[in-house]
This record gives C-alpha cells, structure tokens and sequence, in this order.
C-alpha cells in the first residue's frame, strides 16, 4: 500500500477520486436544486431533508466538506509541483497547438469555482450552520424555497452564478474524461466516456445555470 | 528564401542564456531544419564566431538525439517526425523561427540547444528491462506464441525514441509518456508479466526523483511524440500501478 | 611477408566452436570480480558484449559518444536479423545460411567465422525473444518472417521496419539491468582518443569527456572496440553524424591491423542527393525490394524528358520500361544482393538514364505489388467486379501496413506521395565490411584488444547480406566475446588493478592533449566540413561504386595533400574545455583523412573485382564482377609503420574446405 500515497500517480489517482466523488454530488445537488423549478414544496421537503437527517448532515457532509478541501489543496500541491518542474520557461511556448486551453488550465477554472465556493458558502451554507447549530433556531420546513429566491433577486449575483457555472463547465469538460484516464481506463469504451463527460459538463452546469435564471426572472 | 532565428545561446550549465538574433539567406525548401542550422554554423565559422552547439546524430529520425523546441513546439510544426526530418519547405520566408532547447528541471542544459536527458537512462535503469541472462541458454523463440494483437501493440509502445519531445511539450514537464511506453511494453508481454509489479514501482519512483512534473492528461505529448506513442500506455501504467500499490 | 595466425580451431566446421568453447580457459566467479573490462561502443555488439560480460561478472566501463548508449547507430537498421531457425520449413539450415553468407561475400570471408556465426543465430532469436524484443508475429502468435535480397529462403526475423532499434533497445535494457546492479559503469558522451599498452598488452584508453572537455584515463585488463563502421570516410552516407574510425583507426595505429578497408557496401536503395547542403543520406530498406520493381526508361528520350520535367513516370507505357534487374538477373530479380544491384543502377544512370534532375536516380515503383495485392484482398473478402479504383485502395492499404514507416519518411523528405508515383532511389555508401583484422577469438593483432561488430572485419567478406550486420554484431556480442575473452583474462586473474599513473598512460595522454590544443590553436581559414567534404568527394568519384587504378593513384595523392592542406589550415572555434562539436569533428576528420588514404591503396593493390570492390579493369564482357582467386584469395591486413601510404601488407590466405568457390550467379 505504500505506493498509494507518495508518488506522483498516487496524487493524480487520489485528485481523480475526490474529482469523481465531487462529480456525483453535483448530479445530486442539481437534481433537488431542479425540485425548486417544478414544486416550491417538494423543494421543502427535500432540503429539510437534506438538512435534517443524521446521516447526511454528520457523515455524508463532513466527507463532502473533506472532498472539496482534499480536490483544492491537492491541486494545489499538484500545480505548484509542476511548476517547479520547468524552472526555466520558454520564450515561445505554444500550448495550444498540442492541447487545449481547458486541459492547460485546470488552475484557472478550477480557482475561479473556489471563488464561487466561497459566495455559495457564505450565500447558503454559513447561514445554514449558524442557524442551526450556532443559533439554534426553530426548525421551519417551509424556509427555504423563500430563501434560494431571496438570493437570486440581485441581478449581480445571478450573474456571478452563471460565470462560475461556465467555468465549471469548463472545468468538468476536461476533467471528467481525465479522471477516467487517471484511473487508468482508456479502452474501447474510452471514446464513450467521452462523449458522457461532455453531456454531463455541459447539462449539471447548465441546469444549475437555468435554476440561477429561472429565479431570477420568475420571482 | 531569407529567415530571422532567434537562437537560445548559453555557454555551459552555470552560466546564463538568451536568445540571440541571426539572419540567414538561401535557404532552399529541400534543407533538412539541421541542415539549415549547419549552414549557419558553417556562416558562423567563416565570420570568427562560435557555431551553435545542438544534438543531432542519425539524421532519419529513429536515433532520438536531435531535440529541437522550434517556435514554441518540440521538433517543429509538424507532426510524427523528429527535428531532423522537418524540412524548411514548412517555413515560408521571412518567418522568424524561434530555437530553444527543450527545457524541464529534469533536462539541464548543456551547452545552447544541446541538454542532459540522463534522467531517461536512469529511469530506464530502475527497471525498464526484464531480468533474463544474455546467455542464450534459454527456451526456443516460438515456444510461447504471442498474440498478434499484443505483440503489435507492445512493439507499438517500444518505438519510443527516447527523445523527450513529451517531457518538452508538457505543460508541467512530466516524463509520464516517455516512462508509460517502456512500462506498457512488458506489461503487454508475457516474458515481462513476471517483474510487472516491481518495474512499475522502481521506475515510478525514480522518474518523480528525477523532479518530473504530474501527468494532467492535457495530452500534448501524444500530439507532439515523433513515433505516436498513445495516451493509452499512461492509462496502462496508472493502472499497472494501482495494482502494483494494492498488491505489495 | 609475414602470415597471420587466424587461430581457427581444428576438427570438422560444424564441431569447431562446441569443440572451442569446451577446451579453453575459464575464469572462477570470485576471480571476474578482480577484473576489469572496458567497452567502446555500446551499439549491438558492445551494448550486448558489455551486458553479457558484467553478468557474468568482469567490471565494466563502456564509452560512448552519444548521450546514451540508446542512441548507438545500430537503431537507424531497418530491415531485419537473419537466423537459420527454418520455422518457415522452407530448407533452411545453419550450413545454408552460412553459405549464402560466404557466397554473399564474394569469397573473401573466414568459413570457421561464417559458420559460428550461422551457428549461433537461432540463439540470438531465443535470448531477444526472452529479453521482450516485440517481433513481428502472425495470426498463430508465433514469430514471423521475410526474405532479403541474395537468398532463396525466408529467414529475416524483423520488427516493422525498426528492427535495429528493437535489438538495440533490448540489449540497452540489459545493459540497464547491470548499470543497476553496480557491474556496468557507463560513460556516455565520452571519446575514446588512444588505446595505451603496457608491456605489450592493451591496458586501458585515453578518453575525452566531451562535456567537461576533460581527458581522463581508464584502465582494464581488456579493451573491446566495438566503434562501428567507418562509411563517413564518404562524407555522405547513411551513418549518423557522428559515426566515425576513431576508435578502430587509433588502435590500428598503436599496432592492430587494419583489414580490407576497401570492402565497402554501396546500399542501392537510399533517397537520391537533392543538392549541395546535403548532410547525410537516408536509406529506404532492402525489404522493399520484396515488393517494388525497379526501372528506368528504356528510351533515352523518355529518360531526358523525365529530368527535364516533361514527363511522368506514370506516363511511360509498360513496353518503354527497362526493369533492369529482372532482366538481367531472372533467377533472383530485383532481389539480387546489394553489390549487384548498385552497380547495375550505376550502369544505367552513367548510360544516361537517370530520372531526376542531377541524372542520379532509378524508380522503384509499387504500382504492380499495388494492384496484386489489392486483387487478392478483393477476392478474400469477397468482393464481386471490384474497380480498378477500389483494387488499387486495397492494395495501398496493404502497402502501408507493411512499409508505411517508410513511405511516411520517403515522403517527408521527397515531398511525393510514392504510392501514386513511384520512389526514386540511387545507391550509397551504407556498411563497410572491412575493419580491423580479428583472428577467430576476435583479438586483434595487439594482445588484449578485441573487436567486435562493423568494427572488425568480421565475416561478411567483400559483400554483406542484408540482415547479416544485426545478426553479427550480437552474435559478437552475445556469444562469442563472452567465451574468448575468458581464455585470454585467465592469465590476468593475479595482475590486480591497473594503474593509471604508469608512464605508458601519461604519454598517451600527452599525446592526445597536444593533438587537441593544435587543433584548437591553429586559427586556420577553413572548417572541419570543408575538409570532410572534400574528403568525401575524392572518395566517392575515385573509390566508390567503380575503381580504376589511375583513379585511385590519384585519390591517394589528392587525399595526401588535402590531409596536410587540412592541418595547416582547418579552424576549430572555441576551446577544449567544454562542449565543442566542431573540435569532435576535427579529431575524427583528421582520422578520415589518414583511412581514406589507406582505403584507396587497399584499393588499388587488389587487382580483382569482388563483392564491394568493383575495379573496372577486371570485368566480363557483360559487365559483371570478375574475381580473381589464384592470386586474390586471402585478407589484406595492413600494418601501420607511421603514414598510410607506407603501409605494410600482410596476407591471410582463406582456406575454402566446405565451400567450393564459383563465380557468383545471381542470373
């Protein structure tokens, strides 16, 4: 098992795994999201769900909560490596006629969705926790449709929203068929896949992005 | 037809380099890009200056030597050839043609264009071969029939030249093509079956020693690679990996 | 004239080696450990020598020029390796692959040598198989196989058309395996400058670290030159850049004899010249003459209308093609060896009907293999009235499975796609059989030093098959210095290290520091290539594919006075201490300029024309090769008394007992 860790393949395979792991949350997370366009109720009642349940709130969201610091900071890690492995740079450079922008620049979307991170943070879930485990209000199983529709009112903010979900687009766009890679699948279904990564890197941003939109214009 | 070279000049591996600004004149469409270059040198030579130092030595493309990153690519513009088999018929005149030399941590340079890609022999060396003695007391040849398809695509993965143009053309400088086809090779055979597990670790290991980069998967070594090597081999070896890790 | 003692085993051909290896000396395991060897070339036969000898537990230093003992030249062969495993079933043997071999050669080989050499072949296969070598297979998974010119069976064992770098990358692989374990030092972009002796043996070299600029001293108790061939004496040839006779030449001049250096191999199929800037010449594989027919036109209009530009080779009508070799060699066709093949290109070119602008080139089209194989697939897949067009893909498809690395780097240079028209090739200079003279052991006439592959003279005579040199070198390498080398080293096992401080290693890199800093402070007008150019000129037009004796007196006088012109007023820029490409080039231009001389003497003194070696005066009326064994049947080995031109001939007469000789047939 020694070799899961301290190598250079162990750092991808774990990025790839926490990346694969934060791909089915988002499918997750638009689907009760999209709760909100179709019923304000079954909205309710899937986030007091979502909010109350044992399991989901001591379990499931610390593991979450680790993902996405594990994804960022090995990121991190992984890109200040790789710039310490050509310390000397190129007068020319040409990436693009090898690879495309999004695959050379994982770093850009990849911070700028951390950017976004910390909006959502602030917008739903330190609210979240300080009233419930800081303030310790009543539970009301019909806030939060009012809520999410309080938040997408400013047009500025919607608009950040849209930005960060092209980005992410963008960012799954390569990431998804990379981590595929990373886990060393690249056969005859390897083109399948593919073509998956893309429907889903356009589709979970996308609804994400028509929810922002909807509310906005709808309320 | 007439070119403006910017050319990386450095005296040794201590000193200092930049790029430095030649013109050269009648150049025929037919010059090999080496070729070009020893016309310079032999211009050079004739005006008192030192000739610009690069690697080169079959000049067909299969010793590896030459490692050329021209404008901003390694061996040039085009595609599944070395350095020394791009032809000036690809540059129109009055192009200007950036030269440096493929630079990664890992790939100190040298002398100008020439670098030291010893990393790859000691990345070879940490396993890249298949522990049987060179006595030829050994089974007959066609004792163990070979899958077509494998045997084709292990010697697919054996075409590599060692030339570094992945290590050179990767954004985070990451040798994972150069050491993947080796890797994949054996895996593929059944005579290297035998050490898979040890191979894969030892040269893992000292390939990230040698201060490679992480493979992103961006996949501009597959693009840039002279012989073609498929991204399919570092898929093969993150997997000969993974079980190698679950394994030992 | 003194003989040479080729040391040849007694007892039956077929028994001479099992017999040889059975009765000579051995050195215990512990003992290997007090000895040590050095290597010089790490191509086939010094990577695989190098490998096998630290395995069996000698200390081994190799040298080599390049970054990396991967780079060595054997990776540029293409074709394949020949061995007599007869898995084909087609009669093959190990007496008939050494009778091909010897009649290949003209009959200027060592028999004993050939037939080790077909003896040990199947084994080569055997130890790459188990190395991981990825050879061509079939369906079956069992290993597959092709013919080559100069033979009637199919024995070439290949991978694509990258069968050099295959073997060689196996051999490196077992290099690495011993680099790992401690037993193999190896020192790369280092030359080998000067052999030094003590006491009469070889015991160490002088070599220079072509980074540092250092010269740095290395002793052992053997030293293996295994540097290559020396076809850039040519200028142009298919050799890399930096291939060179240093090693070999440096050794000749400290007591080994140089043998038949005017046995040189003149490769039919090599991309044409395409103008003056040409650095070297890219060789397109012997295999395509399975498949390509070679012509010219058979009208001299057509001929200068083609050169002119006015005319397409796809517009010459069948009837107005003169395929020259099906012509006048039917038995064999366009696969006759390459000595034959060559000249006949020649022949046509000089009789005007060249195809390309300079009138140096003939076709070598695949439009009929094209079409062949496009009808049999048809038929195989089933196909009802398939169009001519449809055949045709077919048929290209086929072609590009099995040559498309070529077609792709013909292309590349040539700027023609050459399945719609055909290629054009002309001869040059690829292999020298000739090298430094090795008695049956491999020992050259200074005791302690061997030579091994395109090196020594070895046994392809005055003509090598193709995919015979792979074949050589690792046998050399693999097999048969792993044994000898033993009987010598069994006297050496209390000698202890040697030491570099002894005075015959301080003169020898004295010698070599004061070579270098002439060079360097010569502050002349001309470069190193100006020279070589020149070098390669005389050579070509006076001793290349035709010889005639007034040419060859005068391309040693030429040579003579272009070597002094050259160390009056070459220039080398920069210094000694660091990289300094063109201080390289100039050690080993100044070697050429020494072999080229001792080429054409060679040359001239062998009245005869065999194999390689084409002297005008001695042919038949229909213009082939006419030899001449009464007086011409043995190895001219020259021993070097301070110039080339004063070289002195020793003769070792070859003793034909299990081959009759004949006049080479290929008709």
């Amino acid at each position: 098992m020694s070799g899961l860790l301290n190598t250079s393949i162990a750092r991808k395979v774990a990025m790839a795994l926490s990346g694969l792991f934060l791909i089915t949350f988002l499918i997750i997370h638009v689907i009760i999201n999209f709760a909100s366009v179709i019923s304000a109720d079954t909205f309710n009642e899937l986030s007091h769900f979502m909010g109350t349940n044992p399991v989901i709130q001591f379990l499931m969201q610390p593991v979450l909560v680790f993902g996405v610091v594990f994804h960022f900071v090995m990121g991190f890690v992984l890109e200040l490596q790789n710039r310490k492995a050509r310390t000397v740079k190129y007068a020319m450079f040409k990436g693009s006629a090898n690879a495309s922008w999004l695959s050379r620049n994982m770093i850009i979307s990849g911070v700028t969705v951390l950017a976004f991170l910390g909006l959502h943070f602030y917008d739903f879930w330190i609210p979240e926790m300080v009233y419930k485990y800081v303030e310790f209000s009543p539970e009301d199983p019909s806030r939060y449709f009012p809520e999410l529709v309080h938040k997408f009112e400013s047009p500025v903010r919607t608009g950040l929203y849209v930005l960060a979900f092209i980005l992410l687009a963008m960012h799954l766009w390569h990431g998804f068929q990379s981590a595929f890679q990373t886990m060393g699948v690249n056969n005859k279904y390897t083109p399948a896949i593919k073509k998956a990564g893309m429907i889903y890197s356009i589709l979970i941003p996308f609804g994400f992005i028509f929810i922002a939109l909807f509310h906005h214009f709808n309320h | 037809m007439n070119l403006k070279l910017k050319i990386w000049r450095q005296k040794d591996a201590n000193s200092k380099g930049k790029l430095h600004d030649y013109q050269i004149s009648n150049v025929s469409p037919d010059m090999s890009f080496l070729e070009m270059l020893d016309v310079l040198n032999e211009e050079l030579i004739a005006k008192g200056e030192e000739p610009v130092e690069f690697d080169h030595d079959c000049r067909e493309g299969i010793c590896g030597t030459c490692s050329l990153q021209i404008n901003g690519e390694p061996h040039g513009p085009d595609r599944l050839i070395t350095t020394c088999q791009l032809h000036m018929r690809k540059f129109n005149d009055g192009d200007t043609i950036y030269i440096e030399p493929f630079r990664a941590k890992a790939f100190p340079v040298v002398k100008d264009l020439i670098v030291d890609r010893s990393a790859f022999d000691r990345i070879q060396q940490a396993g890249g071969f298949i522990s049987v003695n060179t006595s030829g007391n050994t089974i007959d040849a066609n004792t163990i029939p070979i899958n077509k398809h494998d045997a084709d695509n292990a010697f697919d993965a054996a075409t590599c030249i060692g030339c570094g143009a992945c290590v050179a053309a990767c954004k985070n400088a990451s040798a994972m093509l150069f050491t993947s086809a080796k890797v994949s090779q054996f895996a593929q055979l059944p005579q290297g079956k035998v050490e898979a597990t040890e191979r894969v670790m030892n040269m893992v290991r000292q390939m990230d020693l040698e201060g490679f980069g992480n493979c992103t998967n961006t996949g501009a070594c597959e693009i840039e690679c002279p012989k073609g090597i498929s991204l399919e081999n570092i898929a093969r070896m993150n997997r000969e990996y993974l079980s190698a890790s679950l394994k030992g | 004239m003194a003989t040479l003692d080729s040391k040849i085993p007694q007892g039956p051909i077929a028994e001479k080696w099992t017999k040889h290896k059975s009765e000579i000396n051995l050195v215990n395991p512990a003992n290997k450990r007090n000895i040590d060897i050095i290597v010089v070339g790490t191509g086939l036969a010094g990577g695989s020598a190098a490998a096998t000898l630290a395995e069996l537990g000698y200390n081994v230093k190799t040298f080599c020029y390049q970054d990396s003992p991967r780079r060595a030249h054997s990776i540029a062969a293409q074709g394949g390796i020949n061995a007599a495993k007869n898995y084909q079933g087609d009669g093959d043997s190990d007496y008939r692959l050494f009778y091909d071999t010897v009649k290949g050669g003209d009959y200027r080989s060592r028999e004993a040598n050939v037939y080790r050499l077909a003896e040990v072949s199947g084994n080569i296969i055997d130890q790459c198989v188990a190395q991981g070598v990825p050879f061509a297979r079939d369906y079956g998974g069992l290993l597959d196989n092709r013919s080559f010119g100069g033979v009637l069976v199919s024995r070439t064992f290949y991978a694509k058309g990258q069968t050099g770098q295959q073997l060689l990358l196996g051999a490196y692989s077992a290099m690495n395996r011993q680099i790992n374990r401690g037993k193999i030092q190896a020192f790369n972009r280092h030359e080998m400058l000067d052999l030094v002796i003590v006491d009469g043996k070889a015991r160490g070299i002088i070599a220079r670290d072509m980074v540092s600029g250092e010269i740095q001293r290395h002793s052992a108790h053997a030293v293996v030159v295994a540097s290559g061939g020396y076809g850039n004496v040519f200028f142009l040839s298919t050799n890399a850049m930096g291939s060179n006779v240093t090693a070999a030449w440096k050794i000749h001049k400290k007591g080994a004899y140089f043998a038949n250096p005017c046995f040189t191999q003149i490769h039919p199929t090599c991309i044409p010249v395409s103008g003056d800037h040409q650095s070297k010449l890219t060789l397109m594989s012997e295999s395509l003459r399975n498949d390509g027919r070679i012509w010219v036109p058979a009208k001299l209009e057509d001929a200068k209308a083609i050169r002119e530009g006015k005319l397409k080779p796809t517009q010459i009508a069948e009837e107005d093609r003169d395929y020259y070799l099906e012509r006048r060699y039917p038995s064999f066709g366009n696969l006759v060896p390459r000595d034959v093949a060559s000249r006949a290109a020649k022949e046509r070119c000089d009789a005007g009907f060249g195809v390309n602008a300079t009138g140096e080139a003939v076709y070598l089209d695949f439009s009929a293999a094209i079409m062949r194989y496009g009808k049999e697939k048809a038929i195989t897949s089933g196909m009802n009235n398939p169009s001519e067009e449809q055949i045709r893909k077919l048929g290209e498809e086929i072609i590009e499975a099995k040559y498309g690395n070529l077609f792709q780097m013909y292309e590349k240079i040539v700027d023609e796609n050459p399945y719609k028209t055909p290629m054009m090739i002309y001869p040059a200079v690829h292999y020298t059989m000739g090298g430094v003279w090795v008695d049956y052991n491999l020992m050259s006439t200074i005791p302690g030093c061997y030579v091994a592959g395109e090196a020594n003279f070895s046994d392809h005579g005055a003509n090598r098959l193709g995919a015979s040199a792979l074949m050589q070198g690792l046998a050399d390498g693999y097999f048969v210095l792993p044994y000898t080398m033993g009987d010598y080293l069994a006297d050496d096992i209390r000698t202890g290290k040697i030491s570099t401080d002894l005075p015959e290693f301080e003169e020898a890199e004295k010698q070599i520091k004061e070579q270098i800093s002439k060079l360097i402070n010569n502050k002349g007008t001309h470069s190193v290539d100006h020279y070589h150019k020149k070098l390669g000129k005389i050579m070509w037009n006076k001793c290349g594919m035709a010889r005639n004796a007034q040419g060859l007196k005068e391309a040693m006088e030429e040579i003579r006075a272009l070597r002094e012109d050259f160390h009056k007023n070459v220039i080398v820029p920069g210094d000694d201490n660091g990289k300094n490409s063109e201080l390289e080039k100039a050690l080993r231009v100044a070697d050429f300029l020494e072999l080229g001389e001792l080429f054409a003497k060679d040359a001239l003194h062998r009245e005869e024309s065999c194999g390689g070696h084409f002297r005008e005066e001695y042919q038949t009326a229909e213009g082939e090769a006419l030899r001449d064994d009464e007086n011409f049947r043995y190895v001219a080995a020259w021993e070097y008394t301070g110039d080339p031109q004063s070289s002195v001939l020793h003769k070792e007469e070859l003793v034909y007992e299990n081959i009759e000789l004949k006049t080479r047939s290929y008709k």
